[in-house]
């Protein structure tokens, strides 16, 4: 039997009174989307090919090219949609389970926009942080517990490596191999630039990129891929990733056509095959093989480093932090299920984990309950979209948060969640040479420090509103929340009250 | 520099390890402590006792030989080095090994050589003399794994689900007992070639005095991956 | 029933504790370094000057050294809405502490003062036997047990437990509140006084201020922007903000750094109003450790927004701003005495001619304390 057609889901449209029929999104599209019929002499398109990523559209000259939703439909049905039809097809004609990108698309509620910011009036003032001083500035890590005078007045405690950031927003785990070297490179240096701190993924890193190594987190996951000790010790933190909130529960898969010769070099694995990590570390069965791994790599870095943990947001999760905040580690980084993924399989990544927003304040709740919010920074991630979500995740508890989508989006990503074909016509997603170079990585940096120093202001603009005028006592307060159209179970969790209450 | 570590704290004792500028360290009593030679380099250790899990982690270039059995996790991530174990090994040896060689005279637990790696020169090796336990291999990227199975003649010295996801390097396996279970990525071959394996095991003869020209005159089979892309057809791009 | 005890008017739910209500202020306080007894009269006075920062919903004193003949006794001051909390409390109490007197504190009715509850007093020591058998040390306990009656006894509320001190609060104008309690009988070295102005509430006594725990006592003017920052963190040590006010949990928080975490009252005000990064940045390298250390540490104890806050405890008081000084503050001497108030008025109402008069900077605590030997 024939394969099943599958509609495609966008048309091209080419304008042919602007078309000047320079070929310049023939030779583009990595996709080959674009076709000139040498035969018949004419510029035409193959439909099916087009992933939707603006890239042709941005890049003619005469901008002759649109790219539209196909109005071509199934007869419509509530329950039997278009995505679940053509899912079927897709499946009984190869047998394969689905692969996705990036962060689910389906309508599942974000609690960030069903929680309003507080602002003073009379009672006490606005500060406006234009002119008067408005502190961002973040420590990352475990407090001292202990503090005692000595002699010469002096005070002493006990120390522990902390980050210091100059922002609370980081640049969250991204690979190299997932995304490209001068993706990575732009992180790093946006992350230099800013003072904060970009996150090599569980790639390991170019060697060309140990110079940022001030502003960068080393990940160690399951396939411990680069990881070394000079590695280890030429980052600022180590992050531990136990779980993804795209696909938590299971690991990185990395398709062999994105491991290059680079790649192959730095992650030490052959060239063209799949970098499989699974999810489980296979030294981590329990609670306490995480505390050995974590004071195995603190003992490989003489306790210079601290340890972050990342976790997939799950059903579980306030007791699972619990367990990590009592590891060792020094910081827990939470990812919420709606983040995105280089790739991951669609009915994981659409199905499975719970929203960064509950877990977040559970988790915040949890540790207060519990005495030990001190003993780790809180680090939530997981589709932050805007300055006004991270002031909502401080509010509820968080330290800093981890961006990684609006970061992509920064460099060029029109979002059409197609990195795991690894033909990213942006340069991003992409190990291929001639893509890859389609992205400057000085260009890069500036849009994404542009992005970072505006939600910075806009942070402090928030934080002036509401009386604030450092973070830390904007951190936990949620007070400053009010929820907008939840139930009351939802409130409870959040820890928030209703508007008008 | 010798140490007593009779009821010391691992942090104690490798504080004191690095502290030392001695090349020669000698440990006894261990019994227990972790991580000893995690990330170190240019060291001789000599552990005289049972160490603790993750010994040699993350390890740069030293030369360990323990006299007692080592417990879980030997050598993991161990980029340069030998590790020499006079006895057996728990779960996980040489986990996501990057480099440098691990010698365990006895058997080895669950999921040697897992997840080892290699690039261009850095071939890390594990020679295990006795038997291996199951997922021996497991998403092998890389490198060389031995198992000579002493004592088990004739019967099979690796458990079930050896090479389980396995993609790059090489598994030799002593004896004629194949597995039954191998997945369907593997390929066995039977070792005609010794010049790579040789080498191996006569210095795996060297540690623990067998007689290498014995042990090479027998038959060995290899696990070597058929197909780079092994999950090739497991996934389907949805364009979403 | 007695005749002024008639019925609270304020219905439970807008009590605080049920509500967080907002307030503006007036505070006033001075203290003798000779530690020389002064007559409270001299604070009730200078409220008067500052009468409109008050709005008739809550006054308030707090005396030191003003029971000289049970110096050594836990002092508890409690309210009582019925007599079946009088005597549940005071079988709390006696199971606790040797009582070594009790009475009604004595009031005068005043035009003004309404829905006043009953108002006893205690001296106790906690009795030997629970010293002995208690893994907390002795304030701690104490501590506890007032949260316990404050919490679980419905009706009771203990508003003041220190040792030589005892506070005086009620729902009133902060003068008829001083006539209320005929705080002209009493004298201490120092005295705290506070007038409130709540934005949406009729005003419980128990809401007025000072706010006490053991011998701190706290008089605040502002309205925080830190609050629940502040709370959540406090209560992982075993506080409860049961009031919900910023008052409460300042106190806990200078408690909980000054005396459970043994740090000093000008550090405990460098963790409330540190400096900002930029100065600290600036500092030679001893002070920015200190700093940076304090302010990393305890950083959810950071107070910010406006305030003004008047500390009492045993033998000193110390005042202070939020750093960036968004409410007014006055310091005066004048001989063995020192003065603040939130305006001047108050501080020339009873003392015309001060030696010295300044404005402390944000951020800048004054702390007087009683001269070597001087007792408490």
């Amino acid at each position: 039997m024939n394969e099943t057609y599958i509609m495609p889901d966008y048309e091209i449209v080419r304008n042919a009174e602007r078309c000047v029929r320079c070929m310049a999104c023939v030779r583009l599209c990595a996709n080959g989307a674009h076709i000139f019929d040498e035969k018949r002499g004419v510029l035409t398109a193959d439909d099916s090919k087009c992933v939707n990523c603006h890239y042709c559209v941005a890049n003619c000259p005469t901008k002759a090219i649109k790219i539209v939703r196909s109005d071509h439909c199934f007869k419509p049905s509530a329950n039997y949609t278009e995505d679940v039809i053509k899912d079927i097809y897709r499946q009984a004609d190869t047998g394969g389970v689905l692969l996705s990108s990036m962060g689910t698309t389906k309508s599942y509620p974000v609690y960030w926009d069903k929680m309003l910011v507080n602002a003073s009036q009379v009672t006490n003032p606005p500060i406006d942080p234009l002119r008067e001083p408005m502190e961002i500035r973040t420590f990352l890590g475990k407090k001292p517990e202990t503090v005692k005078y000595r002699a010469d007045g002096r005070l002493e405690a006990e120390t522990h490596p902390n980050l210091m950031l100059k922002t609370p927003i980081m640049f969250s785990a991204m690979s190299y191999g997932s995304i490209s070297k001068n993706a990575h490179i732009a992180l790093a240096r946006a992350a230099e630039e800013l003072g904060t701190f970009y996150n090599t993924g569980e790639g390991g890193l170019h060697e060309d990129l140990y110079q940022y190594g001030a502003n960068t987190i080393v990940q160690v996951a399951s396939g411990r891929f680069g990881v070394h000790p000079a590695y280890l010790n030429a980052g600022a933190a180590i992050e531990i990733k136990m779980g993804q909130g795209a696909k938590p529960g299971i690991g990185g898969h990395l398709p062999g056509s994105k491991i290059g010769e680079d790649v192959s070099r730095t992650r030490m694995i052959p060239k063209g095959t799949d970098a499989i990590s699974p999810a489980p570390h296979h030294d981590i069965y329990s609670i306490e093989d995480l505390r050995q791994l974590v004071f195995g790599l603190k003992e490989a870095t003489d306790y210079k480093k601290p340890v972050i943990v990342k976790i997939a947001a799950v059903h579980n999760i306030a007791a699972i932090a619990s367990g990590i905040a009592r590891s060792g580690a020094d910081i827990i980084a939470i990812d919420g299920f709606r983040g995105g993924t280089g790739a991951a399989p669609t009915r994981i990544r659409d199905n499975v984990g719970i929203p960064i927003e509950l877990a977040l304040a559970a988790v915040d709740t949890r540790l207060r309950d519990e005495g030990i919010r001190g003993r780790v920074g809180l680090v939530a991630g997981g589709s932050v979209r805007s300055s006004a979500d991270v002031v909502k995740a401080i509010a509820l508890g968080a330290d800093a948060v981890y961006i990684a989508t609006p970061a992509l989006l920064a460099m060029g990503c029109h979002l059409c969640r197609s990195c795991h074909g690894g033909k990213c016509n942006w340069g991003i997603a992409t190990q291929s040479p001639e893509l890859v170079a389609r992205l400057d990585p000085d260009v890069a940096r500036e849009r994404l420090v542009n992005l970072v120093t505006a939600w910075s202001r806009e942070i402090m603009e928030m934080m002036g509103g509401m009386g604030i005028n450092s973070i830390e006592a904007l951190r936990g307060n949620r007070l400053m929340l009010r929820g907008i159209g939840l139930t009351q179970k939802e409130l409870d969790v959040l820890g928030i009250r209703h508007a008008g209450e | 520099m010798r140490i007593d570590a009779k009821g010391m704290h691992f942090a104690a004792l490798n504080g004191l390890i690095r502290d030392s500028a001695d090349g020669e360290i000698v440990i006894d009593n261990v019994l227990g402590q972790r991580y000893i030679a995690a990330g170190a380099a240019g060291r001789h250790i000599v552990v005289r006792g049972v160490p603790g899990n993750a010994l040699g982690a993350y390890m740069n270039g030293c030369r360990v030989d323990v006299y007692g059995s080592a417990q879980d996790a030997v050598g993991d991530t161990m980029n340069d080095g030998v590790i020499v174990v006079h006895g057996s090994c728990g779960d996980t040896a040489g986990y996501a090994m990057r480099g440098g060689r691990i010698f365990i005279e006895g058997d080895a637990g669950y999921r040697v050589g897992i997840h080892m790696k290699e690039y261009g020169s850095a071939v890390p090796c594990i020679v295990v003399g006795g038997r291996a336990g199951s997922y021996l291999g497991e998403y092998q990227a890389g490198g060389r794994i031995v198992v000579l199975g002493i004592g088990s003649e004739g019967r099979q010295c690796v458990g079930d689900f050896t090479s389980t996801g396995m993609h790059g390097g090489k598994i030799y396996v002593r004896g004629g007992c194949i597995p039954a279970d191998l997945p369907r990525q593997t390929e066995v071959r039977a070792v005609t070639d010794k010049s790579e394996l040789a080498p191996l095991v006569r210095d795996f003869c060297t540690c623990f005095g067998f007689d290498a020209d014995a042990l090479l005159a027998d038959d060995y089979f290899m696990l070597v991956p058929s197909t780079a892309y092994i999950y090739k057809t497991l996934y389907v791009n949805r364009p979403d | 029933m007695d005749e002024e005890y008639d019925n609270v008017p304020v219905r439970d739910e807008l009590r605080e504790g049920n509500v967080r209500i907002p307030s503006g202020c007036a505070v006033f306080g001075c203290l003798s370094r000779s530690g020389r007894r002064m007559s409270a009269s001299g604070a009730v006075d200078a409220m008067t000057y500052m009468h409109d920062r008050s709005n008739g919903l809550g006054g308030g004193f707090a005396g030191y050294g003003i029971y000289p003949d049970f110096p050594d006794c836990y002092a508890f001051h409690v309210f009582y809405d019925n007599e079946h909390a009088r005597e549940e409390t005071e079988s709390f109490l006696k199971a606790r502490f040797d009582i070594s007197g009790m009475e009604r504190i004595p009031t005068r009715k005043v035009y003004g003062i309404r829905g006043a509850p009953l108002v006893w007093r205690y001296f106790g020591v906690l009795r030997p036997e629970i010293a002995a058998h208690t893994p907390l040390d002795e304030e701690e306990y104490v501590c506890r047990s007032v949260i316990h009656i404050n919490t679980k006894i419905k009706g009771a509320y203990v508003f003041s437990s220190g040792k030589n001190m005892g506070v005086f609060k009620g729902v009133g104008y902060p003068e008829d509140v001083g006539e209320y309690y005929r705080l002209g009988d009493y004298s201490g070295y120092c005295w705290t006084a506070h007038g409130r102005y709540p934005t949406n509430t009729p005003g419980w006594w128990g809401g007025a201020h000072p706010f006490n725990i053991l011998n701190y006592t706290v008089v605040h003017n502002g309205e925080i922007s830190s609050y629940d920052a502040n709370r959540r963190f406090i209560e992982m040590y075993g506080y409860k903000c049961t009031l919900q006010t910023d008052t409460e949990v300042i106190t806990y928080i200078i408690d909980y750094l000054h005396r459970r975490r043994g740090l000093t009252l000008p550090d405990v005000a460098k963790v409330i109003a540190p400096p900002f990064w930029s100065q600290i940045e600036r500092m030679e390298t001893s002070e920015r450790e200190r700093y940076t250390l304090l302010r990393n540490m305890y950083a959810s104890l950071l107070v910010t927004g406006p305030f003004s806050i008047i500390l009492g405890y045993s033998g000193g008081m110390m005042a202070l701003n939020d750093r960036l000084k968004l409410r007014g503050m006055v310091a005066a001497e004048k001989n063995d005495v020192t003065y603040v108030a939130s305006e001047e008025c108050a501080v020339r109402a009873v003392c015309p001619e001060p030696d010295r008069i300044w404005y402390p900077a944000g951020g800048e605590p004054v702390i007087v304390e009683l001269t070597e030997g001087n007792g408490k």
